[in-house]
């Protein structure tokens, strides 16, 4: 609170000295005009006394030669002339409770308060400095390395070995164990179709790695499965597709 | 930007203004006639930054997603951990990109390409060493095929290590097997392409694997060779597939793709 200033608080001691209001708690049947109501004084616990004294002395001075003359009668007069000061309820409360409305009888109340970021800056910054980071490392790369541009194709010269793009070595390499039906349709289409399948096929509800350790292992095993022939397709078949060292023969590999 | 348009209107001061008004305040005057104007409000929707500027509010951090094409195919607001690099490792967002920069250099390729057995190669070496960074952008390519072959791969790894295919995001899954598989089509047509040695033993191997296909092997290799044995019928047809039909399936599928990402509510939560 601001200090009130000292002008103020003189003129409201002049103003409680005239009208007879030293001490607001204690009702002074002698000194206001309307001071004398029973109802108010009797309950003094449920408006601040000094508030009430107040109200009242406001509410005294402007009807003030009809309240002091009808003051002058008595006590129980006074009650009637004087204005209401506040409206109040039967206990001498200023509201009045109508009901009590339960949290969650009329309201959804959702408890689960979820932590959003914008996307704007926040997820726009990290894309762009990816995609900034992947052009520098393409261009780059690409100064650096030229993509491979062997002798125009010629169908009278294969050349040996003669390889699938790296993706489908995997494949390439069953080719040596497994009739082409099996290693090239079979297999692959089997493949797509289990990684189709696996929301369908896997009930676990959990997302936690500790709930889903199989499913896991699974597919851990399925990816090194490929990744191991597509490494030994791409480094270790050497001329007529047979097992070589890259370290011996060199590397028979185009990507 | 008033005090961009101000600046600039005092370089620009030659002595035209009425004599009441500095040659800035008309200029910022005529900005601001033309910012109100039937025609700029039409073009710039509202909370655009073109027409009041931008200020870092919640507001506008808004308005910058759902103004923009691009943009708005991001929600407004993501949960914190969706941001986390870590998370994710942009790997989604990455194939997207680099799907982008090969249509772009693909563009630039077709320009110079003829999908026939006589002038495909020399095509392809012509532009090596006659066209203003023609190697540079077939470098490109080439690597930006095989960076999206690798970056879809391990975007599908990711998401199975996170357990994020489990429902709702059963559907999703599938189109993202769909779109491997087209990934893997893309480009392994686009391996004939150049039309040498390595294209033609390669594209050789890979075709008679799927002849062996049960009971239509011979139909299916006929289809896709567009003859008996490799040739320039091969080169054409895979080349339309490779610049058109496939192309086309893939956007379409990853318009499904992302749209779903949103449905199903957004990136899924962390383990």
């Amino acid at each position: 609170m601001t200090e009130v200033p000292e002008h103020l608080l003189r003129r409201s001691k002049e103003r409680r000295a005239a009208l007879g209001l030293p001490v607001p708690g204690e009702p002074d049947a002698g000194g206001g005009p309307a001071e004398a109501s029973p109802a108010v004084a009797g309950d003094p616990d449920k408006i601040p006394p000094h508030l009430l004294a107040r109200s009242q002395a406001a509410g005294a001075a402007s009807p003030a030669p009809a309240a002091a003359a009808a003051a002058a009668g008595g006590g129980g007069t006074a009650v009637a002339t004087a204005p209401a000061p506040v409206a109040k309820g039967p206990e001498g409360h200023t509201q009045r409770l109508l009901t009590v409305v339960k949290a969650g009888s009329i309201q959804d109340v959702r408890a689960t308060p979820t932590d959003k970021v914008h996307v704007w800056p926040h997820l726009l910054i990290g894309e762009f400095v990816a995609c900034m980071a992947m052009s520098a490392f393409l261009l780059v790369f690409s100064a650096l390395v030229n993509a491979p541009l062997l002798a125009s194709a010629n169908y009278n010269f294969t050349p040996n070995p003669s390889k699938a793009p790296w993706y489908f070595l995997g494949l390439q390499e069953l080719l040596t164990m497994f009739h082409p039906m099996i290693a090239g349709v079979t297999i692959p289409g089997i493949g797509i179709f289990a990684l189709m399948l696996a929301p369908f096929s896997d009930k676990n509800p959990s997302n936690k790695p500790e709930d889903r350790k199989f499913a896991i292992a699974l597919m851990t095993l399925f990816l090194m499965f490929w990744g191991v022939l597509v490494i030994i397709g791409c480094f270790f078949r050497g001329p007529g597709f047979n097992f070589t060292f890259p370290w011996k023969d060199g590397v028979f590999f185009d990507l | 930007m008033a005090k961009r348009l101000s600046r600039s209107g005092n370089g620009n001061g030659n002595g035209n203004g009425d004599g009441h008004r500095s040659p800035s305040e008309r200029l910022s005057e005529v900005g601001e006639k033309v910012r109100s104007s039937q025609a700029w409000t039409s073009i710039f929707r509202p909370g655009s930054i073109f027409r009041k500027g931008y200020t870092d509010s919640p507001r506008n951090r808004s308005y910058v997603i759902m103004n923009s094409l691009l943009y708005h195919l991001h929600p407004v607001k993501v949960k914190r951990h969706a941001v986390k690099v870590s998370y994710t490792l942009c790997l989604g967002g990455l194939s997207f990109f680099l799907f982008i920069i090969l249509t772009l250099t693909g563009i630039f390729l077709m320009f110079f390409y003829r999908p026939t057995a006589a002038q495909a190669w020399n095509d392809i070496r012509t532009l090596e060493t006659s066209v203003t960074f023609g190697l540079l952008v077939r470098n490109m390519h080439r690597w930006a095929a095989h960076l999206m072959v690798i970056s879809v791969f391990l975007h599908m790894s990711r998401v199975f290590y996170h357990g994020a295919y489990k429902p709702p995001r059963e559907f999703n899954w599938v189109i993202g097997v769909v779109l491997l598989t087209l990934t893997l089509l893309l480009s392994f047509t686009g391996y004939l392409l150049p039309w040498d040695q390595l294209a033609l033993w390669a594209v050789t191997v890979g075709t008679n694997m799927m002849g062996y296909t049960p009971v239509f092997g011979s139909q299916v290799k006929f289809v896709l060779l567009g003859g008996a044995e490799i040739g320039t019928d091969t080169l054409l047809r895979w080349y339309v597939l490779h610049v058109l039909l496939l192309p086309f399936v893939i956007v379409i599928f990853m318009a499904i793709h992302f749209w779903r990402v949103r449905k199903d509510g957004g990136l899924s939560g962390p383990l």
